[in-house]
């Protein structure tokens, strides 16, 4: 209580520039300037950044219009990964999260085996498993992508606003499953740790106000959970984002993807991969700000 | 109406290889104030947990208001709704506003809107003399303050019984004397109440029956006069000795 005011005073004061930060930021920039001089010497490129633009939008002859081309493309469904890949996982996270500590031990050992599955195997190797063995059997199954394909025109359009053109659809969703089960397990841990770092005490105090265990876990237990665990869940679903260049891996048409085939055409490594990666900070620093603000405004309400 | 509105027969409990609840037979009438006191490990805030069931007894019957309390978690919530509780530790919600801390049990538990949650809230804030500090949040106030929300949001499920575990053993020495107040205030309005408490001088005050516990027993149980004044048991005297001697 006393101790959180202290620590935000604390925060306030080392934001002060100092002597020592000017010196710091001095060393700083001659060493970035002595290293760029060194390697102008023994790095000779000549950029051709007008070979990537085209990849992203062209110039339709047909339609005598600008369309999007496959960086734009890649670009729209890792967005669309980004948004439904944090919804999914954090369904999956706070459901096994909560099954992580359940009373029951069947649930603890579901939500156990799974974190423990998922975390304790590399992540390419997760993607390839993931997707050979297990999704190849399932998508073809459900065929989503031919259902979509006879849904009305209205409604195909809005599918493939949210999920991406129906003839993708299948490889969409197999890519978005993927991520989502492999994010789900770090969510799951952090949900479990934003759960138990509420106090036992809080629980007693709802239940001994009559409140029953639903309403205590809504209305007193999550909502603190997910305070304490904001700074570490913002670092997971920003690690989502950038995970979702993986399932690049198993042609998934995303961003990282795509660059690939855009490198491959044109063999400007360089220009396409640094482009790439500046969008991916984009996206990533909108989303860090975002909880940033979040952050902000729960420290507001707690001063 | 049966005049006892807590009856508790041959109670016992276990942690473990512990036997912190030996034998307990005790029975409160209706608006009836006992204080329980004894050495720490005694097991008197197990009983009084025990009676809203956020300890589960393992043998005897406990009876609220004509409830038993069994594995019926129909029984628990409504025996929880009759009964108010305070905390050593208060145990507000700290991401509420005193009001909210309030409002919200009425409404989740008491079906209440949030109008009339809100404006009881505020009456019984009111009574614990903190109604401007209703839109603060339990980090900004002092333990004495919280303290009062803590009274003020079980008041405001208006129990028929309320339990007290060291309400004051938290606080520092200026603050007791403000919640022994509104804890006295709510006594003399013929509150049915268990305290758990080392305060003597408010035991004398305010309590009917004074119990002593020793051991997860019950080894004394008189008016405080008799008890403070003449106890039978020898442990109740050396217990006294010790904790009236400074």
């Amino acid at each position: 209580m006393s101790e959180l005011k202290s620590r935000r005073l604390t925060v306030r004061a080392r934001t002060r520039f100092t002597r020592w930060d000017l010196v710091l930021a001095m060393v700083l920039v001659l060493a970035v300037a002595g290293l760029l001089w060194r390697a102008s010497g023994v790095f000779s490129y000549k950029w051709a950044w007008s070979t990537v633009w085209p990849f992203v939008f062209r110039f339709d002859e047909l339609t005598a219009s600008w369309v999007p081309n496959l960086l734009a493309e890649g670009l729209a469904t890792t967005l669309r990964l980004a948004f439904w890949g944090i919804l999914a996982a954090s369904l999956i996270g706070t459901v096994m999260g909560f099954a992580r500590v359940s009373q029951r031990l069947v649930f603890r050992l579901i939500g156990t085996a799974y974190v423990m599955l998922i975390r304790n195997i590399p992540p390419v190797v997760f993607v390839f498993v993931f997707v050979y063995f297990i999704a190849s059997q399932i998508m073809p199954t459900l065929a989503l992508g031919d259902r979509a394909k006879e849904l009305s025109p209205a409604l195909q359009w809005w599918v493939s606003v949210f999920f991406g053109t129906p003839k993708l659809l299948d490889n969409f969703l197999l890519g978005l499953l993927c991520l989502s089960v492999f994010s789900g397990a770090y969510v799951t841990e952090i949900v479990r740790a934003g759960i138990q770092s509420v106090p036992q005490a809080q629980i007693e105090a709802g239940n001994s106000l009559g409140m029953s265990q639903a309403d205590v876990t809504r209305f007193v237990v999550l909502p603190q959970a997910f305070r304490n665990v904001l700074p570490p869940m913002a670092g997971q679903l920003i690690q989502l984002i950038k995970d979702s260049s993986l399932v690049s891996l198993v042609s998934i048409q995303e961003l990282t993807f795509m660059a690939q085939d855009v490198q491959i055409t044109t063999q400007r490594v360089f220009e396409v991969f640094v482009f790439t990666g500046a969008i991916y900070f984009v996206i990533c620093f909108t989303l860090s700000q975002v909880f940033a603000s979040l952050e902000r405004r729960y420290a507001r309400a707690l001063k | 109406m049966e005049s006892d509105i807590i009856k508790l027969n041959g109670v016992n409990k276990w942690f473990g290889d512990l036997h912190v609840l030996q034998d307990v037979d005790l029975s409160i009438r209706r608006g009836e104030r006992v204080v329980i006191c004894g050495p720490s490990g005694s097991g008197k805030s197990t009983l009084i947990r025990c009676i809203n069931r956020l300890e589960q007894h393992d043998e005897g019957s406990i009876v609220v208001d004509g409830i038993e309390l069994n594995q019926d978690t129909e029984n628990v919530a409504a025996i929880r709704r009759e009964v108010g509780m305070v905390f050593q530790h208060f145990n507000l919600f700290p991401h509420l506003s005193v009001l909210e801390n309030c409002a919200l049990p009425q409404i989740r538990a008491r079906g209440a809107s949030r109008d009339q949650a809100e404006a009881k809230a505020m009456e019984y804030l009111r009574r614990v003399r903190i109604p401007e500090q209703a839109s603060k949040f339990p980090s900004q106030l002092s333990g004495g303050q919280q303290q009062r929300v803590a009274i003020a949001r079980s008041l405001c499920m208006e129990p028929k019984v309320m339990l007290f575990d060291e309400p004051t053993s938290a606080l520092d020495p200026e603050m007791i004397k403000e919640v022994l107040d509104v804890i006295i205030d709510l006594a003399q309005s013929g509150m049915t109440m268990i305290c758990v408490t080392h305060e003597m001088g408010f035991a004398k005050k305010v309590a009917d029956t004074v119990v002593f516990m020793d051991a997860g027993r019950i080894v004394e149980k008189a008016p405080p006069q008799q008890l403070f004044e003449n106890p039978q048991s020898e442990r109740t005297k050396l217990f006294l000795s010790q904790i009236l001697s400074h």
